[in-house]
């Protein structure tokens, strides 16, 4: 046996962890002077849709595809999930508007920006595939409409938009996974490198760097 | 700008050094919840959400049987859009779009094997039993040959163009050299009234069903689906992709694929779906790698709205402007 000890992977991923995302940062009660906008809350309202078309979509799952047709209850619920989807992508559109014009990527930034960008474009199918399991005319119409350009891609052959069970397992299973999960890791890497800073657009060199206080200081 | 300037730019922004305020994240996250709660009951208690219920065969078949039958008979001799489509449907390869030299639809194969006219034609006329005439008309038309086929549908849907309906929702057509079709035609119009043919393309080899293709196939078709849409403000001249039933909004995020639809080179393509989707491509990449992407990276610098997003900021610290 070797005499080294083995550094065990728990304690290796924690240490990681816990250097990358500090409970500060992770859950923080302070943050730079400069965040005073409303283009900020859009980042936190695209979050809190996806929660509720999450729920709702959980809550229509419960009784299975067929009963919202059938049930003042279930209508209630697809409704409540379609306007979530609505908010959804206007909050995550503005968002991503209001990054772009902060040039948000700067200062090592551009994973949170990549992976900001890759979510709202896994959506677009998680949305479709919404869209064409409903069952009703709609589904009928979008399915044969959309099918076109995924068989001029060779995406058709093994994405049926018109196999109701291939897009409902889609729907309610693999996409939302692949969304949330490029959601948290957007999350996370903001946590982890905090908010852009405003340009410097003087021709002069950036402040002379002070420590960030242990407690929020508010604002004079 | 050069390149060790900017890098040492970009350096200054990794970490804020300034001064910092309370911030509550639990508490804006808690409050954002409740304020798009609210937001979303409302919306949904004002406009509740769209349920058009679905089109069918049988429900087609009698407000128009006269377009039931002649998307049936083009089925018959492969001149329907699904007849001509190319894979991953069939082999057809005339219609297949492309981008340059590159056929991606024709990668895969057939994945989905549609034979339409014994799909959507022959094998439900097999299904009925009780009738050896109609059996009979089956076993004349498939024994003729292929030219003697292709005159009698031709004939048939020419005649179909000045059909009349009769009060039994039957259709009426000018008699005619067309073979066995009119017995054909008449037991399918007949099946599919009573909607069998619904059952019929939505059987598979299984119990459990879940896949409509080939019912949807059918009916896309023929004129129900686009006449059903063009009422309901959906085809893609109408920017229907980010239009739903009743007037809903639909996926309003769409708009700039759908934009292309409109707009010359790809509105005359015979490949504007491939084209379109390139163009969506190439976009969506563009999109992710803004960071790395001289021009698009530098524009939000040059065109200062972000003077109006941290205009606290610049006012507290004009030294920064």
């Amino acid at each position: 046996m070797s005499g080294t000890a083995k550094r065990p992977w728990t304690g290796a991923v924690r240490e990681r962890a816990v250097g990358a995302l500090p409970p500060e940062k992770l859950l923080p009660d302070s943050q730079p002077a400069y965040m005073a906008s409303w283009i900020y809350i859009f980042g936190v309202l695209s979050l809190a849709s996806l929660v509720l078309l999450i729920a709702s979509g959980m809550i229509l799952s419960l009784q299975g595809p067929d009963w919202w047709h059938s049930s003042g209850i279930g209508h209630f619920f697809n409704s409540i999930h379609l306007w979530s989807v609505e908010l959804f992508f206007f909050f995550m559109i503005v968002h991503l508007w209001g990054k772009y014009w902060m040039a948000a990527w700067r200062g090592g930034r551009a994973r949170v920006w990549i992976t900001g960008t890759v979510t709202f474009l896994v959506a677009i199918p998680c949305a479709l595939t919404g869209y064409v399991s409903q069952q009703n005319f709609d589904s009928q119409w979008i399915s044969t409409q959309a099918k076109d350009a995924l068989n001029a891609a060779g995406i058709g052959s093994f994405w049926n938009l018109m196999n109701f069970g291939q897009m409902y397992t889609y729907h309610v299973l693999l996409l939302p996974l692949a969304v949330v999960g490029l959601v948290a890791a957007h999350v996370l890497l903001v946590r982890k490198h905090g908010i852009v800073p405003p340009f410097q657009i003087s021709d002069e060199p950036p402040a002379t760097p002070a420590p960030r206080p242990a407690t929020a200081e508010p604002m004079p | 700008m050069s390149r060790e300037t900017r890098r040492n730019e970009d350096e200054s922004y990794r970490e804020w050094k300034g001064a910092y305020r309370p911030y509550d994240i639990l508490k804006e996250a808690t409050i954002a919840l409740g304020v798009v709660l609210a937001l979303v009951v409302l919306l949904t208690i004002l406009f509740s959400s769209p349920d058009l219920p679905p089109s069918t065969i049988k429900s087609w078949s009698r407000t128009n049987p006269v377009d039931f039958v002649t998307t049936a008979a083009t089925e018959l001799d492969g001149s329907s859009i699904t007849g001509g489509y190319g894979p991953p449907y069939n082999n057809v390869t005339a219609n297949t779009q492309h981008l340059g030299p590159l056929y991606p639809a024709r990668w895969f194969g057939v994945s989905q094997p549609i034979n339409s006219a014994q799909d959507f034609v022959i094998a439900p006329l097999r299904s009925i039993t009780g009738q050896p005439a109609l059996q009979n008309a089956i076993s004349v038309y498939q024994a003729a040959k292929t030219k003697t086929q292709a005159a009698w549908t031709s004939a048939y849907e020419a005649a179909l163009a000045k059909a009349t309906i009769k009060s039994s929702d039957s259709i009426s057509v000018t008699p005619g050299s067309y073979g066995p079709l009119p017995t054909m035609m008449t037991a399918l119009l007949t099946f599919a009234q009573s909607g069998g043919l619904d059952g019929a393309l939505l059987t598979g080899k299984q119990f459990y069903q879940d896949n409509p293709t080939k019912a949807l196939m059918f009916m896309a078709d023929g004129g129900v689906l686009t006449n059903h849409a063009q009422q309901q403000h959906l085809l893609g001249s109408q920017w229907g992709m980010m239009n739903e039933t009743g007037s809903y909004p639909g996926q309003v995020w769409l708009w700039l694929y759908t934009f292309w639809y409109q707009v010359k080179p790809f509105s005359t393509s015979t490949n504007v779906d491939i084209l379109v989707l390139a163009m969506m491509g190439v976009l969506s990449l563009a999109l992710i790698l803004i960071p790395f992407i001289p021009g698009l990276r530098d524009l939000p610098r040059k065109i200062p709205i972000y003077k109006l997003i941290w205009r606290e900021h610049y006012r507290a610290h004009p030294a920064d402007e």
